[in-house]
């Protein structure tokens, strides 16, 4: 069907686009991978080299071969360990809330009720709140200890009022996070709800088939698939959740991998360092990519 | 066919759903509402709901302080632009995919979405140093096409899904009849791919509006859109909360708006095709 004169037009019609990722893929990568190997530090036109590694040669830039120092170093920083922990952290405890309330949501939505549309709307509008703001009206409007609005609930409760950011900035983080990542899950696993067979429901019903029964043996497993796709999906965009955390300034306790680069970087001038912390990120961020395009990979063929 | 539900069941999932959303879209309401207090009216506690004098001047300030209007249109040059640029590459690459797909082609598709999976952090530091040496740190240029590649997998992904539901019978037949390549573009593939371009368009200035980690890192003034405006105001020099609330409903709103229109796309979009 496709004749040579098609395929070879389609070939320039891709290749803008595969050229532009594939730039844009490759040459930050590599550099990272090159700049992770060297010592590199942007304010300090370094004694460092010649300290260090005596009688290393530097370039103008006065940087010179590393070895894998910055990965030893960046592994065995104690920050590390904390950025990593915080990370999974993060993307866990998002994920179990957003997951599990996004399911019971979702099929408490799938119900006969009135007015289902305009509570859709209500439920799906945080995800469409840019993090910065999200950022700030959590941590003030909602989390302030003194004026918050859960403050005065609490207060009202006569359970006194939680300093959030302040003493456990790891679980605001995470409340801020699940408010904007529940909806997503709500909306994804409710519209594979509504894609059931209508008359499979009636069949089941008809066979008088138990409403758990039918729920155990026929919705879950509909459900397994747009939950793994919702998994997967928040786990990348989780694992790079940065602006809440810079926005609100939790950095230094509940700073996650993503922070913690940033912070060797751009604020350490360490380019070395961040680098290392950099592909350390991507191998992670690899390891579940993996999974996902397998999944994705299937449904293609599907 | 409709089943019958027994009333009070019906009631009591109802109240409980709005209820739900109600909570949920507690926190957005309340910057709203706040919004329109005086500063004085925004701490003060217990909160006043409905019952205070609605004002407009945060607004005012907003605008007159921080200059809103210049960052918010740095958003819709950063969000529109990357968006379109895309557009322009992705259109005939998803048409060349979906029509005269090859051996690879989904190799091809698969490999585009990987870029995606890149954390940003990985290419953070030698982006931010090739910014600052070809002087694109805080311009449009640069962020446009930052934002441009972060989202060209998506804008393929799309439009390949939505061109493959374009029975490609229709294309041989106007082949047949002697149609040119160009005529078969724009008379009969553009009418029928518009709605799915569209779908993808209003999700990708979605998600480049709110885009905050490379307009966090690579803006500060110039080209700065409004993640940037917003985190501006996350200085600790007092509580200015009835501004800070005019300034992100008004950051918010526009994209609000456009996101309900666009539930469907964005499970689409978002799942790559895997849920519809």
């Amino acid at each position: 069907m496709a004749t040579q004169q098609t395929r070879s037009i389609g070939r320039i019609a891709v290749a803008p686009s595969v050229i532009a990722l594939f730039l844009w893929m490759i040459v930050p990568l590599a550099m990272t991978i090159w700049f992770s190997f060297l010592r590199y530090n942007l304010l300090d036109p370094n004694p460092a080299c010649s300290l260090m590694t005596p009688g290393a040669l530097m370039d103008e830039a006065n940087r010179c071969l590393a070895g894998t120092s910055n990965y030893t170093y960046f592994l065995t920083d104690p920050a590390f360990f904390k950025a990593m922990r915080n990370s999974l952290m993060l993307v866990f405890w998002v994920l179990v809330i957003s997951v599990t309330g996004g399911t019971m949501l979702a099929l408490l939505l799938d119900q006969a009720i009135y007015g289902r549309n305009f509570v859709r709307l209500l439920v799906i509008a945080p995800f469409f709140v840019m993090p910065t703001v999200s950022a700030l009206v959590w941590k003030n409007m909602m989390m302030h200890p003194v004026q918050g609005f859960l403050a005065w609930i609490t207060k009202s409760l006569g359970l006194g009022a939680i300093d959030w950011f302040a003493h456990y900035p790891m679980t605001a983080i995470v409340i801020m996070v699940s408010w904007q990542w529940l909806p997503f899950a709500t909306l994804i696993i409710l519209t594979a709800l509504q894609s059931f067979d209508e008359e499979q429901k009636e069949a089941a019903q008809m066979d008088g088939t138990p409403p758990i029964s039918f729920f155990w043996y026929m919705v879950i497993p509909h459900l397994a698939r747009p939950v793994t796709v919702v998994i997967l999906i928040e786990t990348i965009f989780l694992l790079n959740v940065f602006a809440e955390i810079y926005v609100t300034g939790s950095g230094g306790r509940a700073g996650n991998l993503p922070f913690l680069v940033y912070h060797y970087g751009l604020l350490a001038n360490d380019i070395g360092g961040a680098s290392a912390g950099g592909i350390i990120a991507v191998i992670l961020a690899n390891i579940v990519a993996f999974f996902l395009m397998r999944m994705i990979g299937k449904n293609l063929e599907a | 066919m409709a089943r019958a539900v027994p009333l009070r069941r019906k009631l009591i999932f109802t109240a409980l759903a709005w209820g739900i959303g109600f909570v949920i879209f507690f926190p957005i309401l309340w910057t709203i509402l706040t919004s329109f207090k005086t500063e004085g009216e925004a701490v003060s506690l217990p909160p006043s709901f409905l019952f205070f004098d609605w004002t407009l001047e945060n607004y005012g300030i907003v605008q007159e302080r921080s200059d809103y209007l210049k960052f918010a249109s740095n958003s819709v040059i950063l969000a529109l632009g990357s968006t379109l640029l895309a557009l322009l590459i992705a259109v005939p690459a998803a048409w060349a995919m979906a029509f005269a797909p090859g051996k690879r082609t989904k190799d091809l598709l698969m490999w585009m979405l990987s870029t995606k999976m890149m954390p940003p952090v990985g290419a953070l530091i030698p982006l931010y140093l090739i910014f600052r040496d070809l002087k694109l740190l805080d311009s449009h240029v640069g962020i446009v096409m930052v934002l441009m590649l972060l989202n060209l997998p998506i804008i393929i992904w799309m439009l390949y899904t939505y061109f493959k539901e374009i029975p490609g019978e229709i294309l041989e037949a106007s082949r047949m009849d002697g149609a040119s390549i160009g005529k078969e573009l724009i008379y009969v593939l553009a009418p029928m791919a518009l709605p799915g371009i569209a779908s993808t368009v209003l999700l990708n200035i979605i998600l480049a509006w709110n885009e905050s980690f490379w307009t966090l890192t690579l803006t500060t003034k110039n080209a700065a859109p409004l993640t940037q405006f917003i985190a501006s105001y996350s200085s600790p020099e007092g509580l200015f909360w009835a501004k800070l609330s005019a300034a992100s409903t008004m950051a918010i709103a526009p994209i609000l708006v456009l996101g309900w229109f666009a539930q469907k796309q964005l499970v689409r979009g978002l799942t790559f095709g895997a849920v519809k």
